[in-house]
């Protein structure tokens, strides 16, 4: 799939004590950097990524060879501007591009871990990615910015480290997994634990790949990143190169042909476990609950500048839930600024070219980084 | 209008916290925190001039007024502006409560219906009137609750608040409002600007 040693690492010495009980150490972090730490050190940016993304955000993948997935937003004179900014991105623990995850070696039992991994949290995430502020010898970071499961780690970090960033974007997020969430995510574990190939998580050992499975609960995921507005009009009832009807199960449809082809590349890309793993800790995710339902007390210590983004055709984390971080945030006087942007695009806006979006966050970074300097 | 900006300036004490209600695309606040040493926040319901604020460097909410204030705690700012909108809301007095709920103080501006022009509008066309400060027709016009200086002043009554300062601008210029020149200031003055607490 991929190899190891084109990936940047730090391996973290620290054991680091995880929320299901365990504690791992020895481990490795992937990560990789865009644009250039300045002598002050206050330009840096940590970027956490979603789901199925990984350390590489603009540019093209070294390894997939496609576009870097928040490619839109990050480069040089970008929203998020590279000349200026010093990017930093890591892939999560429990993921697949390099850091600590399902598909590295037990160093003890010299196999693969598949589902021997421990379980892993958003909070175990933020935790084992803040080495990287020590690497680097960052104080402070200038901003964290995330969408989706990047929203809850931006939202995780700020309270894990109230002092270690001077701003706070997160986007198109929620602070606690909602059952339809859950619901979503459960149906694509269903569909890879129920791939004959899954063989209870050890199919690596096997030559084998839950690639039916893993390609399922993508297509499934897809759906939930769309608008129905969105799909109507890019594939509406259109027939995927024929005229009529073949009268059979193959993908006469448009929309079906699109989503068994982001269903078949996907499998080349991500490890069935790693879904597994990473769909878990957003379930698991409930920051409200971690202070005894008291979302604003998560907040309490910290004197980051918030701005909240969502969407308008994001069904997935609506408006509402980010909005519900924003009223916690102002019933503790937080700085917060929020907007909801004008989308058809669904959760995927935070990924693709929504011109307000963009402009959004170059002009709450730029402007939020002019003031730190007039400040200093 | 300058003017009022300034006006509003001086009724601010220097490092309080101020939220703006209805900011529009953040001239005011640009305009505040520009001059004195505020934190200031805005909500405005457009997507747009929220984008506007931000692009300003101004920390806005997009919201509704008279839907999303009451997450805020009680007396969490020093002052809460409501710059000529107040006729706009569906349900003024609601609004008003808030503001003086959220506010230890609120500054609350109005376009005087009882203006000499807007009177002689209607009495000689006999339509809702038409003016430099209100050039919107009555069906298109967002303003659905206006009132008069007069009006604030019994509205104080009605729903109990204290009117520590009322100022009122004609032509530019800024004079004091009290009972007596009261009849006078509400057929001369385009604005009524009031300081008021609960």
């Amino acid at each position: 799939m991929k190899n190891d040693k084109d990936l940047k690492t730090i391996i973290i010495k620290k054991p680091l004590k995880l929320d299901c009980g365990k504690t791992i150490s020895n481990f490795p972090i992937a990560y990789e950097t865009y644009g250039s730490l300045n002598d002050s050190k206050d330009n840096a940016i940590l970027i956490f990524h979603a789901l199925t993304g990984d350390q590489f955000v603009s540019g093209i993948n070294p390894i997939t060879k496609k576009e870097g997935w928040w490619n839109n937003v990050v480069g040089p004179d970008k929203s998020i501007n590279t000349n200026k900014y010093f990017v930093i991105c890591a892939n999560v623990i429990g993921g697949c591009m390099g850091s600590f995850g399902p598909n590295h070696k037990n160093l003890v039992s010299n196999k693969i871990y598949g589902t021997d991994f421990p379980v892993i949290t958003i909070n175990d995430m933020v935790n084992a990615q803040v080495n990287l502020l020590d690497h680097f010898k960052i104080k402070k970071l200038f901003s964290v910015i995330g969408g989706s499961m990047g929203g809850m780690q931006v939202l995780q970090f700020v309270s894990n480290f109230p002092d270690k960033t001077q701003t706070a974007v997160p986007i198109a997020c929620t602070y606690s997994h909602s059952a339809q969430n859950i619901a979503f995510n459960e149906l694509g574990r269903q569909a890879i634990t129920a791939d004959h190939n899954w063989l209870a998580g050890n199919y690596t050992s096997k030559n084998k790949i839950p690639d039916k499975g893993l390609a399922v609960a993508r297509m499934a995921a897809h759906i939930t990143y769309l608008s129905k507005k969105g799909l109507q009009e890019k594939f509406g009832r259109k027939l995927q190169e024929r005229d009529d009807f073949k009268f059979g199960f193959d993908a006469d449809f448009q929309i079906e042909s699109y989503l068994r082809y982001q269903g078949s590349v996907f499998v080349d890309r991500f490890d069935a476990n790693s879904y597994l793993y990473i769909t878990r800790a957003m379930d698991y995710f409930d920051l409200a609950k971690q202070f005894n339902g008291n979302l604003s007390d998560a907040f309490k210590k910290t004197k980051a500048k918030f701005f909240v983004i969502s969407f308008t055709s994001d069904w997935l984390y609506p408006t509402q839930e980010n909005k519900e971080i924003v009223i916690a945030l102002n019933a503790i006087g937080a700085n917060v600024g929020f907007v909801e942007i004008e989308s058809d695009k669904g959760h995927d806006s935070f990924l693709l070219n929504v011109p307000d979006f963009l402009q959004t966050v170059k002009n709450f970074l730029d402007q939020s980084y002019k003031e730190l300097k007039n400040e200093s | 209008m300058k003017a009022e900006y300034k006006i509003i300036l001086e009724l601010l004490e220097e490092n309080s916290r101020i939220l703006d209600v209805g900011c529009n695309d953040g001239t005011l606040m640009q305009f505040l925190k520009k001059n004195k040493k505020v934190d200031i926040r805005g909500i405005e319901i457009s997507k747009k001039k929220v984008q506007t604020c931000v692009a300003k460097g101004l920390t806005v909410l997009e919201g509704n007024a008279e839907l999303d204030l009451k997450q805020f705690p009680d007396r969490s700012f020093d002052y809460v502006i409501l710059g000529q909108t107040l006729q706009a809301f569906v349900n003024p007095q609601a609004v008003i409560k808030e503001l003086l709920r959220i506010g230890k103080k609120a500054i609350v501006t109005i376009p005087n219906f009882g203006h000499w022009k807007v009177r002689l509008n209607l009495l000689t066309k006999g339509t809702m009137p038409v003016t430099k400060t209100l050039p919107n027709n009555w069906y298109n016009t967002p303003n659905i609750h206006m009132c008069t200086i007069r009006d604030f002043v019994e509205f104080s009554k009605v729903i109990d608040f204290k009117i520590f300062k009322s100022l009122a601008l004609t032509n530019k210029s800024i004079s004091k409002i009290n009972n007596l020149n009261l009849f006078f200031k509400n057929l001369f003055a385009e604005l009524g600007i009031f300081l008021i607490e609960k």
